[in-house]
């Protein structure tokens, strides 16, 4: 099977205090640690899991600059065959209709017969892969937690809804799913096998090479603009306990006896 | 403004689900002279049944049946609403499993725009509508225009908007069935299978210490279960924890986890995403213990505490144990 799994480079939310530039039109992004973003990661485990077993290849692309040409280097040490980058001025700003309609050029220049994203970036809307399915007209499913391979041209899925549940359905060739974490367990990348890709040449690919009208793409193209940023008003917010751990944890305890957490 | 709002309206078994009447509530919002139109799509009595109670709440109701809508697969659903919905609608989706599975693609079909997770509403003019998201997992909020000159589909964090307190109506139910003609999917839906019970029913305990990405590593596991055996509580989690194996898919609370009603919710190491908090019922008293001061749960705790768990977390449990035997 020929597989692409889409993903992004984003700051990594669990490892950063995200705090806002001091014109309040962007996130503080000096000093951020950035990461590929989770769910693509384990999309791409699961691309490299079915071609283990099916064959085919590993395709993993992204939308973006130079810089995130690390995050494709990554995948590409956990197994990924070919990596592509798409960029060009006229993409800078893309919201995610744009994003989706650049990566659907790349999807009719060759041949997948499955796309994989991941469900949601850090700072998405959970809309790429839809949006993609639904430009190519080809069956999409969200949320996937499990993918097995029926026949040459169909999956049987699984979606996660509601309370931990599973919803079953089967889905025709070529489709694009949305990968939710969990699905299996990622791979270990270590720094030796960042070394071995390191000078491996990405190919980058502009507007011109997708057949892609700049028109459609790009900030101008955005049906969503950011006005601001802004940290919500506290509300009432939480009573800090404060104090060496000692003295927190007494306080913490009298607290508790109060509330019936300690019997 | 002059573009219809549409809302679309999530039932299971012939019950209504709550973002209904957030949506009808998320539609005054944009346009406090609106007059929203709900659409509902199903099959059988069912259906009218959910018909007839959204029309207390919407001046009309749009009914799309049809057999193959039975189960609501968001491909034959979308199907459905790109034929029945006119030009330049503004649709309102609640952002929730089936919406992430249905509106973008519908964004695309009907040529309109798409906003994702809306917690709140600023305004409306003839191109645009003013909205406020939350990104970075709810660290920071934006402002955000969505161009609507095309129309929009617009998903709404469920429970982002309180229900309106309005009288009863008897809203029209107009019958756009004959709209739809036949629907056919390269999905087909096959069955939904319920997750085993775990060894311990989170939804039953008083107290709970409920464990984030915080907790670093498996090998940390026992610390949260020492201090909540001093505690005589139970181990839950946040997904990440899940993800990672590290514990059972039956110990996480959240939109895709277990709904739990403790009287005492000890949040340690989680950052406090919304879809963790869904899962969070009855107005526990809360204890957020993170390391990181700006964590959004601590906007919704009674109690904060900033340090290190894996160092804090010991210190309480030797405190409680030390308080039980004073008491005893
Ligand atoms: C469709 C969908 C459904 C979802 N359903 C659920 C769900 O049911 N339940 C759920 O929980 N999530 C769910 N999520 C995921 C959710 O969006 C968040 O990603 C998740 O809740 C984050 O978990 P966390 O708070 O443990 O991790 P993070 O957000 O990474 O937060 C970790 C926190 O630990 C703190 N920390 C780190 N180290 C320490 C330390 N040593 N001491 C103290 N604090 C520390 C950090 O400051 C940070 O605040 C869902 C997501 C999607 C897209
Ligand atoms: N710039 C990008 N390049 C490639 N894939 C992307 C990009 N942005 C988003 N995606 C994919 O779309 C998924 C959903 O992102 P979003 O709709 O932005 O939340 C991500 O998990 C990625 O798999």
């Amino acid at each position: 099977m020929e597989i692409l799994v889409c993903a992004r480079r984003v700051p990594d939310t669990s490892e950063n205090e995200i705090a806002l530039n001091d014109a309040g039109n962007d996130i503080e992004r000096d000093d951020l640690v950035y990461s590929i973003n989770e769910p693509d990661n384990y999309a791409v485990e699961e691309a490299l899991q079915i071609v283990a077993r099916t064959g085919g290849n590993v395709t993993v692309a992204t939308v973006g600059t130079d810089e995130d040409d690390e995050i494709l280097r990554r995948e590409m040490a956990m197994g990924a065959n070919k990596a592509a980058l798409l960029t060009d001025d006229a993409f800078a700003g893309s919201d995610g209709k744009g994003i989706a309609t650049i990566l659907k050029g790349l999807v009719q220049k060759n041949k997948f017969d499955l796309v994989l994203t991941g469900v949601q970036a850090e700072d998405g809307g959970a809309q790429v892969g839809g949006m993609l399915a639904a430009m190519l007209d080809y069956p999409f499913a969200s949320l996937v937690n499990s993918i097995e391979v029926a026949d040459g041209s169909k999956l049987k899925v699984s979606r996660e809804i509601e309370g931990g549940n599973r919803e079953f359905s089967e889905i025709d060739l070529p489709c694009v799913l949305s990968v939710q974490t969990g699905i299996n367990e990622p791979r270990y990348v270590g720094m030796r096998g960042i070394r071995q890709v390191a000078s491996i040449e990405i190919p980058a690919y502009g507007a011109a090479d997708l057949g892609i009208d700049r028109k459609t793409v790009g900030e101008s193209a955005a049906n969503l603009k950011r006005d601001d940023y802004f940290v919500p008003a506290l509300g009432k917010g939480a009573e800090i306990l404060t104090g060496s751990n000692e003295e927190v944890a007494d306080q913490l305890i009298e607290l508790l006896k109060a509330k019936g957490g300690l019997q | 403004m002059t573009a219809r709002i549409f809302a679309y309206i999530v039932h299971k078994a012939g019950v209504v689900d709550d973002t209904a009447a957030e949506l009808f509530a998320a539609a005054r919002k944009i346009d406090p002279a609106a007059n929203p139109a709900a659409v509902v799509v199903g099959a059988g009595a069912e259906l009218d049944a959910v018909c007839k109670a959204v029309a207390a709440t919407f001046p009309e109701v749009w009914k799309v049946a049809s057999d193959a809508l039975a189960y609501p697969n968001a491909e034959l659903v979308r199907q459905a609403l790109v034929k029945v919905l006119p030009q330049g609608s503004i649709v309102l989706v609640p952002h929730n499993h089936f919406g992430i599975d249905l509106a973008p693609g519908l964004s695309i079909k009907l040529n309109a725009a798409y906003v994702s997770d809306v917690i709140g509403i600023d305004g409306v003019d003839a191109t645009s509508l003013k909205v406020v998201r939350q990104e970075f997992g709810g660290q920071v909020s934006t402002h955000a225009r969505c161009n609507i000159a095309q129309g929009a589909v617009v998903n709404v964090r469920p429970g982002a908007f309180k229900p309106l307190e309005t009288a009863t109506l008897a809203g029209t139910i107009v019958d756009k069935t004959g709209e739809v003609g036949s629907l056919t999917s390269k999905r087909r839906y096959l069955t939904t299978i319920v997750p085993e019970a775990g060894d311990v029913d989170i939804t039953k305990e008083a107290v709970l210490v409920s464990i984030g990405r915080g907790i670093g590593e498996k090998d940390n596991i026992p610390i949260a279960e020492d201090l909540a055996e001093a505690l005589g509580a139970a181990v839950s989690c946040s997904r990440p924890v899940v993800d990672a194996k590290w514990l059972p898919k039956s110990r996480q609370v959240g939109s895709s986890g277990q709904t739990v009603k403790p009287k005492v919710y000890m949040a340690c190491g989680i950052s406090g995403s919304f879809q963790h908090l869904a899962g969070l019922k009855g107005s526990p008293f809360i204890v957020a213990i993170n390391k990181n001061p700006k964590a959004p749960i601590f906007q919704v705790a009674d109690v904060g505490i900033v340090t290190d768990m894996l160092e804090f977390m010991p210190e309480l449990a030797e405190k409680v144990r030390e308080a039980k035997k004073v008491t005893v």
